[in-house]
């Protein structure tokens, strides 16, 4: 290690301030978000009670413990509520999504990969240009085209393929249009750095062996693309759990998303402590794929190194 | 096994591109229509770019979402640097497990959890929301991103020339500055871009982190999509669309200019 040897003050400083930023400003709002969800609303300046009153020493201290409760976790557990319901389609969704993903994907980062290496820097550039432009631009896009007096309907029409206008926008077919859309170069980008890696003497080996093409692909090509496809597939799946943009302007008034509700239940009903109990349980649900990704992360930077 | 690409794979490269672009371009397309009507074309006009100018809300939004994303990105480049020094050059430290957890969560945080969680920070400590608390958190989540684009660079890097300036007595410091950064600055630069480009984009973070005054221009943008399409909006996504653009094909043939001019110094001061 270069720099290791070199232990000063320069060391730590260049780790202890954005450690610091990140635990102030990352972690602590976490700790925040957490508290706030045990306490109620209530109006006034801040709108939740109880409040941490530090002048008041030991009392003021124990005075809020006993205020907090887990009540706003019982509500949003309440099957009545649409919470439970939300969590369920979005990770439903979420997980639909991964796969038309990887279906759309690995198709294009295969050719990616195979394509002459003088060209594979221009094609990575295609694939992250997209990326680069807003987000919002791009799913609003898809409100024109997907309109029942869209583009796509006045094309199949003019066609003659369908006669009345197709029901797509406002429905979860949107939804899924959308997330694999916005997602993609999220997909491609880690699966062409694992199809780019691969050795292709292993596969002329298996083809000089007789092993068929589709046989070389399942048992050599797909195996070593996996840390690949786990990372795509992580890189998609996680934030599409709790999309909000998305499946408010393409979904219609039934497609039911966490991101959708906590956003509502923030924005429309004001509950900045029950949207901090719907933010916990999400987290909650997602701390395991959170962990996943972060060690393949690392382990990619050890093999780096 | 055929060299080179078979009809199979040349098919899913133009599907996925007509994918990726064709939305954009009817976009584009669509934001010279004369007609207000968005799916009916009645001639190319520029009108809807002019009717911009005249519309200040738009105009204010974008300027505030401008500086936002400079600022913004300055610091996070600074800090996702140091970040990724500190996770590539310095070895273990206490809480190094901790810390790459906190740069690499970011990176797949649903927004609306990063967002709902900074508004609760400031909220807590007092601090009026507005441009301030949008840039602060703008920093933190866009980082994160930095850190990562730059520690790619640092762990392909050869540490040979930060030895030997080291071992010639060189201090860390000034190592830093005139052997580690120049290498890795094309990495720093995209990380600068990226951070840029982010802020610039960013809708759910910035809605719970701002306050009076300082409405974003995606704000903007989406308060009027909710309500449908308009040929104004088209032109805006435009605009953004061709800025983007530009500064990224800019970048990326000055990066890779760069790297050829790196490349051939070092060629020829191997030959001396």
């Amino acid at each position: 290690m270069a720099m290791a040897g070199e232990k000063g003050r320069g060391r730590w400083f260049v780790i202890a301030v954005p450690y610091l930023w990140l635990l102030a400003l990352f972690l602590a709002p976490f700790l925040i978000v957490f508290k706030i969800s045990l306490s109620q609303d209530v109006v006034a300046q801040p709108p939740y009670a109880p409040t941490l009153d530090l002048a008041q020493g030991w009392a003021g201290f124990t005075e809020f413990l006993s205020g907090l409760s887990f009540a706003n976790y019982g509500y949003v557990l309440d099957f009545s509520n649409e919470f439970l319901e939300a969590y369920g389609s979005s990770l439903v969704i979420a997980s639909i999504s991964t796969v038309l993903l990887l279906l759309v994907g690995y198709p294009i980062a295969y050719g990616m990969a195979r394509a002459p290496r003088s060209i594979q820097p221009t094609l990575l550039m295609l694939v992250i240009l997209p990326f680069w432009t807003s987000f919002l631009i791009r799913v609003y896009a898809w409100i024109g085209i997907l309109s029942p007096e869209g583009l796509l309907n006045q094309g199949l029409m003019a066609l003659g393929v369908i006669d009345t206008p197709l029901e797509i926008l406002n429905t979860n077919l949107a939804v899924y249009i959308g997330i694999v859309y916005s997602y993609l170069p999220f997909m491609v980008l880690p699966l062409y750095a694992a199809l780019e890696k691969l050795d292709l003497t292993l596969l002329e080996a298996a083809a000089d062996l007789g092993c068929p093409p589709s046989k070389a692909f399942w048992t050599i090509t797909f195996p070593l693309s996996l840390p690949g496809v786990a990372a795509g597939a992580l890189l998609c799946f996680i934030p599409a759990v709790g999309e909000f943009v998305i499946p408010d302007l393409l979904g219609g008034s039934d497609t039911l998303m966490i991101g959708k509700s906590l956003w509502t239940e923030f924005t429309v009903n004001r509950s900045w402590t029950v949207s901090s109990a719907v933010a916990v349980l999400l987290l909650l649900v997602l701390v395991v794929p959170i962990v996943i990704y972060q060690n393949i992360q690392q382990r990619e930077l050890e093999a780096g190194k | 096994m055929k060299k080179g690409l078979s009809w199979f794979n040349v098919t899913s490269i133009v599907l996925g591109f007509a994918f990726l672009y064709i939305p954009i371009l009817l976009l584009v397309i669509y934001s010279f229509n004369a007609s207000r009507l968005v799916t009916v074309w009645a001639g190319f006009s520029t009108q809807w770019y002019w009717a911009l100018l005249e519309n200040e809300q738009l105009i204010d939004a974008a300027w505030v979402t401008l500086r936002i994303a400079f600022f913004s990105s300055l610091v996070a480049t600074v800090l996702g640097t140091m970040a990724a020094l500190a996770m590539t050059r310095y070895g273990r430290f206490p809480g190094r497990t901790l810390f790459s957890g906190m740069i690499y969560a970011p990176l797949v945080m649903p927004e609306v959890i990063t967002g709902l969680s900074m508004l609760l920070l400031f909220v807590a400590v007092n601090f009026d929301r507005g441009f301030w608390t949008v840039l602060l958190a703008h920093i933190t989540f866009t980082m994160c991103f930095v850190a990562v684009v730059v520690q790619s660079r640092l762990v392909t890097f050869d540490r040979a020339l930060e030895e030997a300036a080291l071992d010639l007595g060189c201090p860390p410091f000034k190592t830093f500055f005139k052997i580690t950064l120049p290498l890795i600055l094309p990495a720093v630069v995209s990380g600068f871009m990226l951070a840029f480009t982010l802020s610039l984009d960013d809708l759910v973070i910035a809605s719970f982190t701002t306050g009076p005054g300082a409405t974003t221009l995606p704000m903007r943008i989406y308060s009027q999509v909710r309500l449908g399409v308009t040929p104004e909006i088209n032109a805006v996504c435009t605009i953004l669309i061709a800025m983007v653009t530009v500064v990224v094909i800019i970048a990326s043939v000055m990066t890779k200019r760069a790297e050829n001019m790196r490349q051939a110094e070092e060629r020829a001061a191997m030959m001396q």
